[in-house]
């Protein structure tokens, strides 16, 4: 019998993401007729043992104090090494920074091909093939991955999560032998976030674009984005002028987001940008250009100022509370 | 320090989505009147390298492996940015060759240029958005790679390179050679060459090999597909239709606009 592996950090415990790999995983290894195995490397996390359990023929937990912290070099390493046994077929991992770093180079060493982004994966005459979005989300295209195994990073959530107690999988503790590696050695870390949510999980986000002008006006979209419990996104040219943080960048290369309610205020509507949000429920925008290509993606829409609009929608929201 | 830069030419991106159209049959989009570009990634690269030697000092490599008609504009740009060489590898193949055979040409023409320490490559490239030449490139020459970085000084034992990661950013320490990975933020969006540069730049030589002379197998990196292969590519279709709120005044307006927003607020 042939075998899945799931790649995943415990570190992030078994949140939206995680589920979604790991259902993308169980899919797969079952259209395969293969064993799916969740491979957790991370500092020890037992809620996130039982519940990747519940949908994984096994779990291999590799908590080692190595691997307590994300190190690219070793943790490349420990995947290698707790991957190989396996002789799998497919190497599923998440999109997050980590996961993207590293799934080329563990193709590499595992002898297979790797293929990023992906929306979908199938298995056609025994060939697994993925569907990705190019050209800046202009496009889509079907790759098949020649060699095995085939690694692939998906857009987490794009995935639905695997049924639960799909499986009731055996929880291994696996150890891999890691010779110190101090090539490279990550020494600080700092989130900055913009609210408390992840953005990728935001129930409703407001986005500031370049027609912002300056890092003022996003206080406002802050103030705005409060009260409605939402979160605040950015396009890359907002982030590129230093208004706001890298980290709130939507699109292509920045976040994947799929809120109930995206408002894009002064955002032309780039298809890199749709690229990260076209999956949100509804679309709606504040441009003042009435031809904006992001109208093409709304449901509803403003044509005026946003110098007008945002200070008037402040009020009318705090009176209909 | 030797740095060295791989270039990737593109079809210029900003390209609006009405004018995009792809040949299916070769799986790739046609070229219509758009222009190529060097990818923006490669150019916030070249430029992390430029602020770098300024304060360590070093030699800059423009590398791209490119057909020979076009990516000349990429290497003379990077030249006139003020990249101290360039060097092509030409492509006389499949125009996409899998991320491995470019990996494996590019790595193969890094050891040509002799002393090596840093290699400079974009987060993706706007075209096919692969984002595995970086990693892979690191796997051929069997170094370290950080990925994503946007700001890069000397340290103690080598480097210090901050990255971007979902939530903020990482900052680590590294030592030579290594492989980068660079995205954009503020701070590296490229310079704009001065027209003298650019003058300057048409009569610098560039270094043009050939896949043979390199030492690949060019056989499999002419077919491309060893790796993966493409199977299909087509133009998503999708129709909605906005409706602009309406009303009297601007009061109405965005009065209006805040109901629907409010309702949507409170169903989720
Ligand atoms: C490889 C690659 C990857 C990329 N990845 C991303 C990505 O991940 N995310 C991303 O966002 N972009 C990305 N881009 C950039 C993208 O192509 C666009 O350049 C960018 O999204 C434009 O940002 P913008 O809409 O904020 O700015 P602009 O294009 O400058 O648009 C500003 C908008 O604001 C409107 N406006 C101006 N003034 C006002 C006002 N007073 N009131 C209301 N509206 C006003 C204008 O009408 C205009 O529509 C990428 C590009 C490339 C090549
Ligand atoms: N043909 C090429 N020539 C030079 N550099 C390349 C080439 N293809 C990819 N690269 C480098 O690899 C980066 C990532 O590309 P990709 O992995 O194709 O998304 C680019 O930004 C370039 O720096």
């Amino acid at each position: 019998m042939s075998n899945v592996v799931v790649c995943l950090f415990s570190a992030s415990g078994y949140d939206r993401a995680a589920q979604g790999v790991a259902g993308a995983g169980r899919r797969l290894a079952d259209s395969l007729g293969a064993k799916m195995h969740i491979v957790a490397i991370g500092p020890s996390n037992p809620d996130f043992n039982s519940q990747a359990a519940a949908v994984a023929d096994s779990v291999i937990v590799a908590d080692q104090a190595e691997l307590s912290e994300y190190q690219p070099e070793i943790c490349l390493e420990a995947l290698k090494q707790l991957c190989r046994p396996l002789e799998p077929r497919a190497v599923i991992l998440s999109n997050d920074t980590w996961s993207q770093e590293l799934a080329p180079r563990l193709a590499h060493r595992l002898g297979g091909s790797a293929a990023g982004d992906c929306l979908d994966l199938t298995v056609v005459d025994g060939s697994i093939r993925i569907k990705r979005s190019v050209y800046g989300g202009k496009a889509v295209a079907t790759i098949e991955l020649k060699r095995s195994p085939a690694v692939a990073w998906v857009r987490s959530r794009a995935f639905d999560p695997a049924a639960l107690a799909a499986s009731t999988g055996e929880i291994k503790h696996a150890s891999a032998e890691i010779k110190p590696d101090d090539r490279t050695r990550i020494v600080e870390r700092k989130s900055e976030t913009s609210g408390e949510a992840r953005l990728e999980d935001a129930k409703l986000i407001i986005s500031g674009g370049r027609g912002l002008g300056g890092p003022e006006p996003f206080k406002d979209l802050q103030e705005v984005a409060a009260m409605l419990g939402g979160q605040v996104g950015a396009s890359r040219a907002a982030c590129d002028s230093g208004w706001c943080p890298p980290s709130w960048q939507i699109g292509q290369t920045g976040k994947k987001v799929a809120p109930g309610l995206y408002l894009a205020v002064a955002i032309q509507g780039a298809s890199q940008h749709i690229a990260g949000m076209s999956d949100s429920k509804v679309v709606a925008a504040v441009n003042i250009d009435p031809d904006a290509p992001i109208f093409k993606h709304c449901k509803f829409g403003i044509v005026e100022d946003y110098k007008k609009v945002i200070p008037l929608l402040k009020e009318k929201l705090a009176a209909m509370k | 320090m030797n740095i060295i830069v791989c270039l990737k030419q593109i079809l210029d991106p900003e390209i609006p989505v009405r004018d995009f159209r792809v040949d299916s049959d070769k799986k790739e989009a046609t070229r219509g009147s758009a222009n190529m570009v060097t990818n923006i990634f490669c150019e916030n690269a070249l430029e992390t390298a430029l602020q770098l030697r300024e304060k360590t000092g070093g030699k800059i490599t423009a590398l791209i492996f490119g057909s020979v008609e076009s990516a000349e504009d990429s290497l003379r740009k990077a030249l006139a940015m003020k990249a101290d060489q360039a060097m092509m590898v030409i492509n006389d193949g499949h125009p996409h060759p899998d991320p491995l055979a470019v990996a494996q040409v590019l790595a193969a023409a890094i050891r040509k240029t002799g002393e090596f320490d840093l290699v400079m490559v974009g987060r993706e490239s706007g075209d096919w958005g692969v984002g595995q030449t970086g990693g892979l490139i690191a796997e051929e020459l069997g170094i370290p790679c950080v990925s994503f970085v946007d700001q890069i000084e000397s340290g103690a034992d080598g480097l210090i390179v901050k990255r971007q990661t979902d939530t903020g950013w990482e900052k680590a320490g590294a030592r030579l050679p290594l492989v980068v990975t660079v995205t954009n933020n503020e701070f590296n969006v490229p310079r704009i060459p001065k027209t003298r540069d650019i003058m300057m730049s048409s009569r610098q030589p560039i270094t043009k090999l050939t896949l043979d002379e390199i030492g690949v197998n060019a056989g499999e990196v002419r077919a491309g597909g060893s790796y993966y292969q493409v199977v299909d590519l087509s133009i998503p279709v999708k129709d909605v239709n906005c409706e602009f709120v309406s009303g009297d005044t601007l009061d109405e307006k965005v009065g209006n606009l805040a109901k629907r927003i409010m309702d949507i607020a409170q169903a989720l």
